[in-house]
């Protein structure tokens, strides 16, 4: 079953792609082909979670080869668990950006170059969930970057190349770091095929384990977006179109996290560099965080407590302990899901109020009851607010680190709470000033328009210089400090006017939101709440995935059969 | 059979003229850092194959006389990906030239906005509720009432009281 299964999830959104583009010139054809192929992957990796889960894990030796010369693909409960996430997630936002090509058309998102990207997006990540081997892994990491580089530069306005640079630079970086420990690895060991260098590793002497898992443990600490190595993620993210940025806070970040639990559990289990992942992830959280209360921009401010939230999955990997993985397990899943839907619902909200500025924004609650639930209910869960997902993981998480016990995991624990208390205050400030207030509430002076007006009116006494000067005291009255502050404030005052698009203000006709792109966020917001209904068995199978994670066994006979190699 | 050090040495100097040229903000120069590095890399998989050896063909050359042709496998794969991503990034710094004139790592505008906002702008209160003496300094001369006490401070330097 899972021989024949395991290699869909990639096939088929590459098969799909290629169909994607031929039919390029047939909007609704495409959109049809696309939303079926991400179905069916969806469908099969619903297939290969039971069957994992009942069968424990197997693996697919890819073109016949021996075991440990060709390329494998491994299902076990973790992986197969993340394929069934991120394909809901990638269907739910497909939904999203078919619904937003067909209301908006296609200026600023060329939906034909933007079906096939996704596409190839969706097989790199399951591609980089079932990859057996490193070498393959990194091919699944590099599908997934190019085409998220095509998306996230999509249309090619300033804002989107300048965030966009940033992001490809930084990401080659960490795709160089990956290759050259995979050549040391290589060196070393002589194997790329995970399951035998989770043999092998171990026979290394502990500097050379040290080093290689450092190297590991940097490249993928870049992509998920752990502290030191997070600043690209708020710089980048916010400028792509809402689908897209969606996409990449649900999945991509969260790829780099699967590559650490397989990182600290099958290739380096002893936990040597525990303290290092203790340290970064209470970083991760607590300077996140801090980013995102500063932001008054819903979109960074939604970027950030993505940087932050990645602290919670480092700090159950870092633990060390089977508990501390199934909290790690479950909170991925629970933060793909709300981290996606939420992306969504500020792409619904700058539809409807014209900006993501949230000091420009107000009253949306009023004007839009049914976007005050979308925004109001994952905020909460985010906040982990009980009784919903993300208060479940959050508990999880801190049990696990109380009873692992020490200074550091105890510091852990209060970090992981406070983050939580800052994460309410973040959104709780979104909810009160974009969706509560009055519109007419709404101050103008905060805005980066608004900044910009003023530091020109700075600015132009100096350029202008001297000679009006000159001209105004010779001919005019002295002026007084009293008429220089009322020039200044009306200059602003007209200047802001002047600039603030018509969705600020309080009078606005409005377009009413397309009904796919509200369903598809809905839906994804039922799933979220579904999540903590059906909190008990994904618990079950966190646990059961760590465990296996722990034993090490299962992955390794899936792989080269009863026999040890 | 004796390790070279020239692989080694080569391999150090182009990742440190490659960190170098990544480090500069020209995105020219970014390019040939990031070809440079990807270089640097390929050379060291390459290494990572052992002592030189005869080309892996069956029938050419005996097995124990032949170099590991994994690495090989390796570093061609890695050349593609770097050629096609160079190609990607080229068509970036065009664009980029195109759109703003220069091919410079761009400035982050609203970053530095919310660098230099002062604590008070987070304030939720809105100014024009409170009476005048509660006002944050900021908001002094938000209404036009105001401006009588802003007279006072006839010292003001130029530019020091707008918003």
């Amino acid at each position: 079953m899972i021989e024949v299964l395991a290699p869909l999830p990639v096939l088929l959104p590459l098969l799909g792609a290629a169909g994607a583009l031929l039919v390029a010139r047939h909007p609704t054809f495409q959109r049809t082909l696309s939303t079926v192929v991400l179905t069916a992957v969806l469908a099969v990796s619903v297939v290969l979670l039971l069957v994992a889960d009942a069968e424990g894990a197997g693996a697919v030796s890819v073109g016949g080869w021996p075991v440990p010369l060709g390329v494998v693909l491994v299902v076990d409960r973790l992986s197969a668990l993340m394929l069934v996430v991120a394909s809901t997630v990638a269907l739910g936002v497909l939904v999203f950006a078919v619904g937003q090509g067909a209301a908006d058309g296609s200026e600023e998102t060329p939906l034909s170059i933007f079906h096939p990207t996704f596409l190839v997006l969706v097989a790199g990540v399951s591609n980089a969930f079932l990859a057996g081997d490193l070498f393959n892994l990194y091919v699944g990491f590099e599908i997934l970057l190019m085409a998220s580089y095509v998306l996230l530069t999509l249309g090619g306005t300033a804002a989107r190349i300048r965030g966009g640079i940033t992001y490809i630079i930084v990401s080659l970086t960490s795709s160089l770091l990956f290759l050259a420990a995979i050549g040391l690895v290589y060196a070393a060991t002589g194997t790329v095929n995970m399951a035998q260098l989770a043999v092998r590793l171990g026979e290394l002497p502990e500097g050379t384990q040290v080093l290689l898992q450092s190297m590991l443990l940097v490249a993928f600490g870049i992509k998920a977006a752990v502290f030191p190595l997070s600043a690209w993620l708020p710089d980048s993210y916010p400028t792509a179109p809402a689908p897209v940025t969606a996409v990449f806070a649900g999945l991509l970040t969260k790829v780099g996290v699967y590559a650490l639990i397989r990182t600290q559990t099958l290739l380096f289990p002893g936990g040597a560099l525990d303290d290092v992942l203790l340290w970064a992830a209470l970083a991760t959280m607590v300077v996140g965080i801090l980013g995102a209360v500063a932001q008054s921009d819903l979109r960074r401010m939604l970027s950030f407590t993505l940087v932050s939230h990645i602290g919670y999955m480092v700090f159950g990997i870092a633990l060390g302990t089977a508990a501390g993985l199934a909290g790690a397990i479950f909170y991925v899943a629970h933060h793909i899901a709300i981290q996606t839907t939420l992306f969504l619902v500020a792409g619904l909200v700058e539809r409807q109020g014209g900006t993501t500025a949230v000091d420009r924004l107000g009253g949306l609650a009023r004007r839009s009851p049914l976007l005050a639930v979308l925004f109001f209910v994952p905020a909460m869960n985010l906040a982990g607010i009980p009784p919903l997902s993300g208060f479940i993981g959050k508990l999880g998480l801190l049990e696990a680190g109380v009873a692992h016990g020490g200074a550091a995991a105890y510091t852990l624990v209060a970090g992981g709470v406070v983050t939580s208390l800052l994460t309410l205050l973040a959104v709780g400030r979104v909810w009160t000033r974009a969706f509560w207030r009055s519109p007419n509430q709404a101050p103008v002076e905060d805005t980066a328009a608004a900044a910009a007006a003023a530091a020109t009116e700075r600015r132009r006494p100096a350029d202008e210089g001297v000679p009006s000067d000159d001209a105004a005291s010779d001919d005019a009255p002295p002026r007084t400090a009293l008429q220089d502050a009322w020039r200044r404030h009306t200059a602003v005052a007209t200047a802001t006017e002047a600039q603030m698009p018509p969705a600020a203000g309080a009078v606005r006709a409005l377009r009413p939101l397309p009904r796919t792109m509200v369903g598809a966020t809905a839906a994804l917001m039922a799933l979220t709440v579904a999540l903590t209904g059906l909190a008990g068995p994904l618990y079950g199978l966190a646990d059961r995935a760590a465990t296996d994670l722990f034993d090490r066994t299962p992955y390794v006979s899936s792989v080269f059969g009863e026999e040890a190699p | 059979m004796t390790p070279t050090i020239v692989l080694p040495v080569m391999i150090g100097g182009l990742y440190a003229a490659g960190v170098y040229l990544l480090l500069d903000r020209s995105l020219t120069r970014v390019l040939l850092g990031f070809l440079l590095l990807g270089n640097a890399t390929n050379l060291l998989l390459l290494s990572a194959g052992g002592p030189s050896g005869l080309a892996p063909i069956l029938g050419y050359s005996d097995a124990d006389e032949i170099n590991d042709p994994l690495p090989q496998a390796l570093v061609l794969t890695a050349i593609v990906i770097t050629f096609g991503i160079s190609a990607f990034l080229l068509a970036i710094i065009h664009r980029s030239w195109r759109l703003a004139r220069n091919e410079v790592v761009g400035t982050d505008e609203e970053d530095r906005r919310v660098a230099a906002r002062r604590a008070t702008d987070a304030d939720e209160l809105d100014p024009d509720d409170l009476a005048p003496e509660d006002r944050a300094a900021m908001h002094a001369d938000s209404l036009p009432a105001d401006l009588e006490e802003l007279a006072d401070d006839v010292d003001l330097p130029a530019g020091q009281g707008a918003p």
